[in-house]
């Protein structure tokens, strides 16, 4: 009797310690994920004071161009070794070009940059960066078709090593290089560069950093084009893992934008952060709270954040981005 | 090469970027399967004009193009004289002896047309069409102009309180899985109030807390307050009905008067919901001159020196918000004994951003704009239902919706019958002066 209740905890417990671990590498992978794209919402709201509602869709960008090549290259063949990493570092480097190029050269040009030259109001921003994002979602619905689409895998995905019983796959792995890679490269480039120096300069003071010769323009340019390879670098990441479709930006979007502001806005290594305790969190409540509501408290978090502590843990950053 | 001739290669190749992107708009559409297919046939696709001219689609959209540049030139070069007349014939409407009859005559033309409509457009469908489309956005663009034209406020999360109208409706009528709050269903029109009621507390709640935030960060919190709607009304199966929507039925209006039972039907609703325009058009152009019209418009300036001369921002902003509120609420309530079923699938962010591209196209706090605009929108969009043109997918309507927004926001901010207050602030903002970007832009000072 004694033995079999033991024996019934001792179970269960293990397979809840299993499961608690499970979700922590889950949750560590999509935080990494949500902190790069994070990156280019706080990076724009630095300098533009803008939320950039058309990221998600720059995310999206990157998404399916990965997904073009996966189409292309693995199609139903089962790569493996060399061949996965080149298919993967082909992804990574194709998503990031393809969404670097939307965020730069269309969406600042079309969309921000005749609004800047007139110095619209900041509301005129808003409306223009919403129509945007649902002008290039419902683009590529129109022409890739509207449902979810599955993302031909270049690799196995095995198992690398366990945590505590929780496998830590390929995948996972792939995330956490990338991830802490970019980042320390966008950190270099924020902190040491002479391009990251006009960035901040902008960030502080767009009018004094132009009459100092910075070319504002082109520094608006590199934030965009920064960002944008961040998030389309994500979003390849992410479809590979679950799919790719038009409407696949929105939610992952919002969470990030969350993880901006739960970090502090304008706070480059706060979105990280951020992004890092969100999807943790999310992850460790899925066992209490049913998958349909999932996006609820990541939504309330977002909600009570605003109305709490607007600043988030490691402080604003308006105007001295980094 | 000349900074002349960079500007001019400059502009033939943005004029050939936009007639492609046109191409590719218009065009068939591709699928999940064939993702390149609409991409070619957008340009390879054979096309013939009347069987006059026979060729592929490229060669229309590079025509177009070229027609369009032209014309482009000629404005550049000589626009003005043609600028100068339009203007003295705006101004012949204006001047102030004749705005009066002017106004008047086009009310006299409205009302006929709008007594007309169901006769000229008789199939049902259509008729229906026209209600829950057009006349239902018009009252719901005329609610959330009073926020985002009037106050300046961005509410992202307007279709919550849309939902939450139906569902009220539903609920009154006994035609959700929990129990109606009364032993006997009310009728749907006896709905409204509390609906109304319900709504307004509803934007009171939200409101309250979140209207302190600066202007961004409210749009995120009620785009996020729609979507937990949305989750919910999705989700909670055993209070709304689930993702199936309500069942049974819920009842149209129907009136007794005289022992004779009357029942609304398409053309009921049509006249019935045109009254209910008027009322909110006349209601609304009462509010916008009276005392709290006036105090929106002193907080959407400059809102320290509206405070310091005794306005309290919150409690109009709360205003504000809980009126475009209770408005969405009832064109939920109308709707949803019009249609009679309340789907969750409909109350997704795609139908806010709808309404505020109505406000936006048609003009931010200008009543003649907003319904002008949602009128032209709305029309179209009906008739693209009901007649698509080839290529043409329901959902497209979103993406033109989108361009719309941007095209509207870089060529005329204001709106297409802009408010001559605004249109003003506009300008000045532009100029650096004012407080309205603070407003706007949410820096508190």
């Amino acid at each position: 009797m004694i033995a079999s209740i033991l024996s019934f905890w001792s179970t269960h417990f293990a397979l809840m310690k299993i499961e608690f671990w499970y979700l922590v590498v889950s949750g560590i992978t999509t935080g990494f994920l949500y902190g790069m794209v994070a990156v280019g919402y706080t990076m724009v709201y630095g300098i533009l004071r803008l939320i950039n509602f058309a990221h998600s869709e720059i995310f999206m960008t990157g998404a399916f161009a990965g997904y073009f090549l996966m189409r292309e290259f693995v199609g139903n063949n089962t790569p493996s070794g060399v061949q996965s990493i080149l298919l993967i570092l082909g992804g990574i480097a194709v998503g990031a070009l393809a969404s670097s190029l939307m965020a730069a050269f269309v969406l600042e040009r079309v969309a921000y940059r005749p609004l800047r030259k007139r110095k619209a109001p900041p509301l005129a921003y808003l409306i223009s960066a919403i129509g945007a994002s649902y002008f290039l979602q419902n683009l590529a619905g129109k022409e890739f078709g509207r449902n979810p689409i599955a993302v031909p895998q270049p690799y196995g995905n095995a198992n690398v090593f366990t945590v505590f019983g929780a496998p830590f796959n390929q995948y996972d792995l792939l995330v956490v290089i990338a991830g802490i890679l970019s980042l320390v490269a966008l950190d270099i480039i924020v902190g040491r560069t002479k391009l990251g120096r006009s960035l901040r300069a902008v960030a502080q003071d767009m009018e004094t950093a132009s009459l100092m010769g910075v070319d504002i323009d082109r520094t608006i340019m590199f934030t965009f084009l920064i960002g944008g390879a961040m998030a389309g670098a994500a979003g390849f990441l992410w479809g590979l893992n679950s799919n790719v479709g038009s409407t696949m930006g929105f939610v992952p979007g919002i969470k990030a934008f969350t993880s901006a502001v739960l970090g502090g806005i304008g706070n480059l290594r706060g979105a990280m952060l951020g992004g890092m305790i969100l999807g943790i969190v999310e992850n460790l409540a899925q066992p209490f709270v049913s998958s349909a509501y999932i996006d609820v408290v990541a939504f309330a978090i977002l909600v009570g954040l605003l109305m709490f502590r607007p600043t988030g843990i490691l402080g604003e950053r308006l105007g001295r981005v980094a | 090469m000349t900074p002349e001739l960079r500007a001019r290669l400059g502009r033939l190749a943005s004029f050939f970027a936009i007639a492609a992107l046109v191409a590719v708009m218009t065009g068939p559409s591709g699928s999940n399967d064939s993702p390149t297919l609409g991409f070619t046939q957008s340009f390879a696709q054979p096309y013939s004009y009347f069987g006059l001219f026979r060729g592929q689609r490229w060669m229309v959209f590079l025509t177009l193009a070229l027609v369009v540049l032209g014309l482009h030139t000629l404005w550049r070069r000589g626009g003005s004289g043609v600028r100068s007349k339009a203007q003295s014939f705006r101004q012949t409407f204006d001047a102030p002896g004749r705005r009066r009859t002017s106004a008047l005559s086009a009310l006299v033309v409205v009302a006929v047309v709008a007594l007309l409509v169901p006769h000229l457009i008789t199939n049902p469908g259509i008729q229906s069409g026209i209600v829950e489309q057009v006349l239902a956005y018009v009252i719901l663009a005329l609610g959330l102009n009073v926020v985002v034209g009037w106050a300046g406020l961005l509410d992202l999360g307007y279709v919550g309180f849309y939902a939450i109208g139906a569902y009220v409706t539903a609920w009154m009528t006994g035609r959700l899985p929990i129990a109606a709050p009364f032993h006997h269903p009310v009728s749907s029109f006896a709905a409204i109030p509390v609906a109304i009621v319900f709504t307004m507390l509803a934007g009171v709640i939200l409101g309250a807390p979140t209207l302190r935030l600066r202007g961004d960060y409210l749009a995120i919190v009620t785009l996020g307050f729609g979507e937990i709607i949305l989750v919910f009304s999705n989700n909670l199966t055993n209070v709304t009905g689930g993702a199936q929507g309500t069942n049974p039925y819920i009842p149209s209006f129907t009136f007794r008067i005289g022992g004779i039972k009357y029942l609304f039907g398409n053309v009921g609703y049509y006249f019935l919901v045109a009254g209910f325009v008027a009322a909110t058009i006349v209601l609304f152009r009462l509010l916008e001159h009276s005392r709290v019209g006036r105090a929106w418009t002193a907080i959407r300036e400059d809102e320290v020196a509206a405070e310091s001369i005794g306005i309290n921002p919150l409690k109009y902003k709360v205003m504000a918000f809980a009126i475009g509120a209770s408005v969405s609420g009832f064109a939920g309530a109308v709707t949803a004994s019009q249609i009679g079923v309340v789907y969750p699938n409909t109350f997704s962010l795609y139908f806010s951003v709808n309404v505020l591209t109505l406000v936006i196209f048609g003009g931010m706090g200008s009543i003649l704009g907003v319904i002008v605009g949602s009128v032209l929108v709305q029309g179209i969009a009906v008739y693209l239902r009901f007649y698509p043109p080839s290529g043409y997918q329901a959902s497209d309507l979103y993406m033109y919706l989108g361009a719309l927004l941007i095209m509207m926001m870089i060529y005329r901010p204001a709106g297409l019958v802009p408010s001559k207050r605004r249109r003003r602030e506009i300008r000045q903002a532009e100029a650096g002066i004012g407080h309205e970007g603070d407003v706007l832009l949410g820096e508190q000072p």
